[in-house]
């Protein structure tokens, strides 16, 4: 199988225009023609099935929730990226490129990324013009803000909460299709299959939630927007939902599975306090810009109350080693330093299985240098969040932090297009993989969601449509197709069999134990003997999951446990290729960080002779080794180098 | 201080629970009595119930649906009457968000859903709240296709309006307001989009439609009128405030009289 980008070739600041110009359109009234099936609602879902619907495409759209406003796209605090260059300090589209490519540790398509770069600006646009509440000066013109040690001020943001106004901008103009006839929304509903009819992407199979029933649903094309796959670690800070099943589905099907490996790390949550935790909450890496981290130099301090460590016993240990960006560096960077320090014994908090794992981020000299007042404005409802969870004052004491999952850059392999391999299957957002590399800067993920929603997939389609439209229509699906009918039948058995096993153990006892091994063996640092011993462990894992599984309640019913059943025995699938895959990727970069492979040091290093590629894993089987496909990645316009922060 | 407090072996707490459970929107549902021990204070609410049905699992019970998915006070999907009060004791605080700690060991909750006409219960602690959605379908936006609007920064909007339109859109729409309200009213989720909305200029040409035709979307739902008893403000977990109804009131009545 060839992987072709079908990117345009030429000037890359025109690329896109001339791509654009280059597709085919589809006209007004044949528009309506052409159905789509939107999966997920979070901003690329969301702002996708809403433009494809204003076109006058027949929209279907799906989410897991009671409702398309409920998408984890609500929870995204800091901010959004755009090259507005409203500051007038020296951004640019080009500026914004680069800074993506190289912070994403060249691992990424340059033509992709420069497009997400442009159309950043028409985002901020768009969602001003729907009502979105960004910050703004006394002016009246729009706030910006500096984020994740960028070094200019291209971040629009809404308080702490900008993914939650981004996602009510889209989730209303997605109301406003469907009050006008042109989406048909469909909540609680969670897909189990992808149909593919004469190698097209032609339906999906969905299970009401509600009733328990099997749906059917077929159209022209299958769009997934289902997000990412974080969950696999269990404690994340994704929501308790948010699963890989759709991708997973669709990977079983044919579609690619794209750098599984590049998940991201946040190096500021708070840490986990017990065996009953279920799920991890970010602090905004905001915070880093005030607070200083910090462990007790000597382990015997470490169950000391910090105010009596003098500071000759403190270590400042990102200012020591980083001293050029000091408690900035990036995300990948802050996050493996903590896990350093702490795996050294250094750790402070409370011991959960027989480690400390937490760090001290301190404001006292903030608070000294600039007044309780000013902090308490800076990030007031950030401190009263983690008092409410951990009963402690940051104003007082220092926080403890420590890295928890957050995203992930890996996903289903699309091309220029958002196409999948499988023609019909486009996969946008946090689903697919295209434009973050190895690692996403902050504030870029509500970028490039609403980039492919808004402005690049309604464009896309639509040269499917018009190109391939003759031939999509020759074949007549219905729900009565045979491979409407095997998929049916196939979810039908797969739901049966979950049912039926009666073992001893909650879908969630499994879930926890997954997370356990692919945390301690494909989390911070990986090296060979773990992720080997890892994939063992899955396998054990799976084949006992099959065997002693334990759901509750009726299959023809709402029934939670079944639910998490499905999505567990598909993480458990999944899980084995992401360990695959970093145990294949004999480098280090980006969030993917191998302890075979670093300078001298101690930090990352790429191998670009052999593994500047996307790696694309093709599905051979439950437990067979899946074929790799490679997309060598150009680099015309941005050199390689190695990343420096000292 | 903390550091002590953490190096304790915090005691677990035992709660007794009284859990409404239905079976579907169909059948009768009624109070079950349950017994969670050894419940870690720093646990949240729903982790304890997480607990329980981890419990329950393991003894071939079926366990308590509940909606719940952020966990961390913004998705706006959980939310259950805990002795008598949305949300529990803790102001500006969702379930997800509320702490073990806040209760005392062998303390006794009574869980109940939303109640309202127009959230049926579907399942135990889980409603349907798709009556919410239909409000917002209504006019709860600004009705502008994708494509080249205007720069962002042409329209200057005042601090002051921005600020407040923010704290306006802030509602998670949980349903809080509803349950707390002896009307089972949505005025404060309704008055909380339309002074979003109606507070910045792009909102403005659709302003009075919008307050007319989202209040008469509200009523159609089932829903009741504002008597003014300000329960909403009190349970809502984003701090959305009672004068947003009144503006939506100046709005609609405008819109009335034409």
């Amino acid at each position: 199988m060839e992987l072709r980008s079908n990117a345009p070739s030429g000037p890359i600041e025109t690329a896109w225009d001339r791509h654009r110009f280059d597709m085919k359109l589809v006209n007004p009234a044949n528009k309506r023609k052409f159905s789509v099936l939107v999966v997920g609602t979070g901003l690329a879902g969301a702002s996708a099935s809403a433009t494809m619907a204003e076109l006058g495409y027949n929209v279907k759209a799906f989410c897991y929730q009671d409702s398309p406003r409920r998408a984890h796209s609500i929870a995204a605090q800091g901010g959004i990226n755009a090259a507005k260059n409203y500051q007038g300090d020296g951004d640019s589209v080009y500026r914004l490129f680069y800074d993506t490519v190289k912070g994403g540790d060249f691992r990424s398509r340059e033509r992709n990324v420069y497009r997400l770069a442009q159309v950043s600006v028409n985002i901020i646009d768009q969602a001003v013009a729907q009502g979105v509440p960004f910050a703004r000066d006394y002016g009246g013109l729009l706030d910006n803000r500096s984020f994740g040690g960028a070094q200019v001020s291209r971040t629009f943001y809404a308080r702490g909460q900008t993914g939650q106004q981004l996602l009510l901008g889209a989730y209303q103009a997605l109301q406003r299709q469907i009050n006008a006839g042109t989406v048909e929304m469909n909540t609680r509903s969670e897909m189990m299959d992808l149909i593919v009819v004469d190698g097209r992407a032609r339906g999906i199979i969905v299970r009401n939630m509600v009733t328990g029933e099997l749906e059917t649903h077929m159209a022209d094309a299958v769009v997934l927007a289902s997000g990412g796959y974080g969950n696999v670690f269990y404690l994340s800070t994704n929501a308790m939902g948010c699963n890989v099943m759709a991708a997973w589905r669709a990977h079983r099907r044919g579609a690619l599975f794209a750098n599984p490996c590049y998940t991201q790390i946040h190096p500021t949550c708070i840490p986990v306090s017990g065996e009953h935790q279920s799920k991890l909450t970010l602090m905004s890496e905001s915070l880093r810009n005030d607070g200083r981290v910090w462990v007790p130099k000597n382990e015997e301090d470490c169950q000391k109350d910090p105010s009596s460590i003098p500071e000759s016993d403190r270590d400042y240990y990102l200012e020591r080693k980083y001293p050029a960006f000091g408690n900035l560096v990036p995300r990948d960077i802050a996050s493996r330093s903590a896990k350093e320090a702490c795996d050294e014994g250094r750790g402070v908090g409370p011991e959960v299985g027989g480690n400390r794992l937490g760090v001290f981020l301190d404001f006292k000299d903030a608070i000294n240098r600039l007044g309780e007042d000013a902090i308490s404005a800076r990030y007031g409802n950030l401190f009263e969040m983690y008092e409410r969870i951990t009963d402690e004052s940051p104003y007082k004491t220092p926080m403890r932090i420590y890295p928890a999952i957050h995203y992930t850059m890996g996903g289903l392999w699309v091309d220029y297009n958002l196409q999948s391999n499988i023609p019909g299957l486009f996969v946008i957002g946090e689903a697919n993989f295209s434009d973050h590399g190895a690692n996403r800067l902050g504030a870029s993920a509500l970028m490039q969601g609403l980039a492919d929603g808004y402005f690049v997939l309604p464009s896309t389609i639509g040269n499917y449509f018009g190109s391939e439209g003759a031939d999509i229509k020759r074949v007549d699906v219905s729900a009565d197709s045979d491979a409407a009918k095997e998929a049916k039948n196939a979810v039908n058995e797969r739901v049966d069999k979950l049912m039926s096993i009666k073992g001893d153990r909650s879908p969630d006892s499994f879930h926890r134990e997954l997370g356990k091994i692919c945390w301690d063996h494909c989390g911070m640092a990986r090296n060979r003997e773990g992720l080997t011993e890892a994939i063992g462990q899955i396998q054990n894992l799976r084949d006992e999951f099959w065997q002693n599984l334990r759901v509750l309640g009726d299959r023809d019913t709402l029934n939670q446990s079944l639910e998490k059943a499905g999505r567990v025995a598909d993480f458990l699938e999944f899980g084995e290729l992401m360990v695959r895959d970093a145990l294949d990727r004999e480098e280090s970069c980006g969030g993917h960080f191998r302890e075979e492979h670093r300078t001298e040091e101690g930090e990352a290093k790429r191998n670009d002779e052999n593994y500047a590629y996307v790696a694309a894993w093709e599905f051979n089987g439950a437990g067979e080794t899946p074929t790799l496909h490679k997309e060598v990645l150009d680099f015309e316009y941005v050199k390689l180098t190695q990343r420096s922060y000292k | 201080m903390n550091q002590v407090v953490h190096n304790k072996l915090k005691k677990g707490m035992k709660i007794t629970l009284h859990i409404w459970r239905q079976k579907s929107a169909k059948s009768a549902g009624d109070f079950e009595k349950y017994i969670v021990e050894n419940v870690s204070p720093d646990s949240s609410f729903l982790e304890m119930l997480d607990q329980l049905n981890e419990e329950l699992s393991e003894s071939g019970r079926e366990p308590v649906t509940f909606d719940h998915d952020c966990r961390e006070g913004i998705c706006g999907s959980c939310g259950m009457v805990v002795n008598g009060v949305p949300h529990g004791p803790k102001a500006r605080t969702t379930t997800c968000q509320l702490h073990m700690r806040e209760y005392h060991d062998g303390a006794e909750l009574w869980i109940e859903p939303w109640r309202a006409t127009a959230f049926p219960v579907l399942k135990d602690l889980l409603v349907d709240r798709s009556s919410f959605d239909r409000i917002i379908s209504a006019g709860g936006y600004v009705s502008v296709n994708t494509g080249s609007p205007r720069d962002a920064n042409e329209t200057p909007v005042a601090k002051v309006n921005a600020d407040l339109a923010f704290d306006a859109a802030t509602c998670i729409g949980c349903g809080a307001c509803v349950a707390a309200c002896p009307n089972a009213s949505a005025m404060l989720f309704t008055s909380a989009k339309v002074t979003h909305l109606g507070l910045l200029p792009q909102g403005q040409a659709e302003r009075k439609e919008r307050a007319l035709n989202m209040v008469n979307q509200m009523e159609s739902e089932g829903f009741g009128g504002c008597t003014n008893h300000g329960e909403c403000e009190a349970a809502c977990p984003k701090g959305i405030r009672l004068d947003f109804i009144a503006r939506m009131n100046r709005d609609f009545i405008s819109a009335s009289i034409g």
